[in-house]
């Protein structure tokens, strides 16, 4: 790999990385195939999901009705799973859009708690903690009816979006916070003798160490958030939780939607927790 | 001021539903801990299949969603299983209980492996029955580890307390939702913010003061110099 002009003016401290042993110049992230690769991947999948999950859905449901017991019965459950995974892809939607809001959100929350000013951090600490603290089904009835009262009116999915995104910025912040502090104090002082401004500190030196530590913990919020989506059926979102109860509704049969999405769900967060966990084993092994 | 307060009337409706809020929390908080004590040692069996029993119990409290779980509780048990679907409380503490038993299991789990290994050599040797040291050496000095987490598990939770209002329990946020047309809904919904936030500071101040009391314990137990590694670092 060839040293680019950008990599010539080597930055004091290496960015946190492998360096290319050929040229002996660090590389930047955007000449590391893997995040690049990854990036793209994950962007793509967005896209996809982006397209899939902003229909309207309507849920007509399939021709085959149940025998009248309402035991179990395969034939109609099956019937219902097209139905089911659409539905599944709006709530991933809702869950990864707000997740990417508060992934930003939480980094400005921790940034503002952590100002030298007082006046600053207070009102940044007092808004974490009772965001916190409360339920997030509250929050979103606080968006969905109390805001157009203040002249704000948002879409379900708007609100869905901003309610899980405000609300797991929180989180995230709290966990941007441990990784800034996971950062050595001597790293903080070499940036001050190098008479690094701020900015070049936080985007070259600080963020760059702390922000692969706070990765596992993403991406368990992740998962929380992915869970804590079907909520949106309360703002008539048209989730999975939407879905089951307009079934159960039409069709007089509630056994067999609330199972389905139950199952949806445990297919996708068991994989996508045991993912996290590799993640979190993978950085525990960078670090040593 | 005056205008961020409802009337008296409109408190005691909503009072109600915060002692309903209370019931579900204690019940499911009740459940919670049992599951995650017999969870958390189960994960630690040396039977196979209890270890495995139990990893599959906390993989299936934690994958699922406890909104789902709630209405899976809620619509499709009553029926698969023939009970009445008419409690709803005790159907929706259990949905809770279960989500908390998930992950407060993994707590415990995580605690009990924090306790030095010494502190299980000396009580094989000093010839305790499993119960025996699972009781009075194990679980007192893994109770340091156990409470902060639990704490916010705990808060976790009265959060989820939330959802049973879309099962139909009148819960406070049921209650405040009934009232919305008649009430200016800014206000309403800050005062349900605000009663939810004071129970979690509450919460958070009991666990703070067993944390205290649990620490207060060890600390006048090793007093020893050479064990002054086992201190909590003095804050």
């Amino acid at each position: 790999m060839s040293s680019t002009t950008t990599s010539t003016s080597t930055p004091p401290t290496p960015p946190s990385g492998s360096t290319d042993a050929a040229t002996g110049g660090p590389r930047r992230w955007y000449q590391r195939p893997r995040l690049v690769v990854g990036l793209l991947l994950a962007a793509g999948l967005y896209l996809v999901l982006a397209r899939l999950g902003t229909r309207r859905l309507r849920f007509r449901g399939g021709d085959v009705l149940g025998d009248p017991d309402l035991a179990f019965d395969p034939a109609y459950a099956w019937s219902l799973v097209p139905d089911a995974l659409n539905a599944l892809t709006v709530t991933a939607f809702s869950a990864v859009t707000g997740f990417a809001f508060a992934a930003v959100l939480g980094l400005v929350l921790a940034l503002g708690r952590r100002a030298r000013s007082r006046l600053l951090s207070w009102p940044f600490a007092a808004f974490i903690e009772f965001v916190r603290s409360t339920p997030l089904l509250v929050q979103l009835f606080f968006l969905f009816f109390a805001l157009p009262e203040l002249g704000v009116t948002l879409s379900p999915m708007q609100t869905i979006v901003l309610g899980l995104g405000v609300h797991y910025a929180t989180y995230c912040s709290e966990a941007y916070r441990a990784g800034i502090n996971s950062v050595p104090k001597g790293q903080w002082e070499a940036a001050t003798a190098l008479s690094l401004s701020p900015a070049v500190t936080w985007m070259r030196v600080v963020l760059p160490q702390a922000i692969p530590n706070v990765l596992p913990a993403l991406g368990n919020f992740l998962v929380a958030g992915f869970k804590d989506a079907p909520l949106g059926s309360a703002i008539q979102v048209t989730g999975v939780l939407f879905f089951a109860n307009t079934t159960a509704g039409r069709d007089f049969r509630p056994v067999e939607p609330y199972l389905i999405i139950g199952l949806c769900f445990l297919l996708v967060s068991i994989p996508a927790a045991w993912l996290v966990r590799r993640l979190e084993r993978r950085i525990g092994y960078e670090r040593v | 001021m005056d205008d961020f307060l409802l009337t008296p009337g409109q408190y005691e409706r909503l009072f109600a539903g915060f002692l309903m809020t209370v019931r579900i929390l204690g019940a499911s908080f009740a459940l919670g801990i049992v599951l995650s004590l017999l969870v958390g040692v189960a994960r630690l069996s040396q039977r196979p299949w209890v270890r495995g029993a139990a990893l599959v119990f906390v993989e299936f409290a934690r994958g699922i969603s406890s909104i789902i779980l709630l209405f899976v509780m809620a619509y499709a048990i009553p029926i698969l299983f023939g009970v009445e679907q008419r409690n709803l409380l005790v159907l929706g503490s259990i949905a809770l209980g279960i989500n908390m038993g998930g992950y407060g299991a993994e707590i415990i789990r995580g605690a009990i492996l924090a306790v030095p290994r010494g502190q299980t050599e000396a009580s094989i040797a000093l010839n305790l029955s499993e119960t025996q040291r699972l009781r009075h050496v194990i679980l007192p000095q893994a109770l340091r580890v156990i409470l902060p987490p639990m704490g916010n598990l705990t808060i976790e939770i009265l959060k989820g307390t939330a959802l049973v209002s879309l099962i139909g329990l009148g819960d406070l946020l049921a209650i405040a939702n009934q009232m919305r047309q008649r009430v200016d809904t800014v206000v309403l919904f800050l005062n349900v913010l605000i009663a939810y936030f004071v129970l979690s500071q509450l919460i958070n101040g009991l666990f703070r003061l067993a944390e205290s009391r649990v620490d207060r314990r060890f600390e006048s137990r090793a007093a020893g110099p050479d064990q002054a590694d086992t201190l909590k670092a003095v804050t």
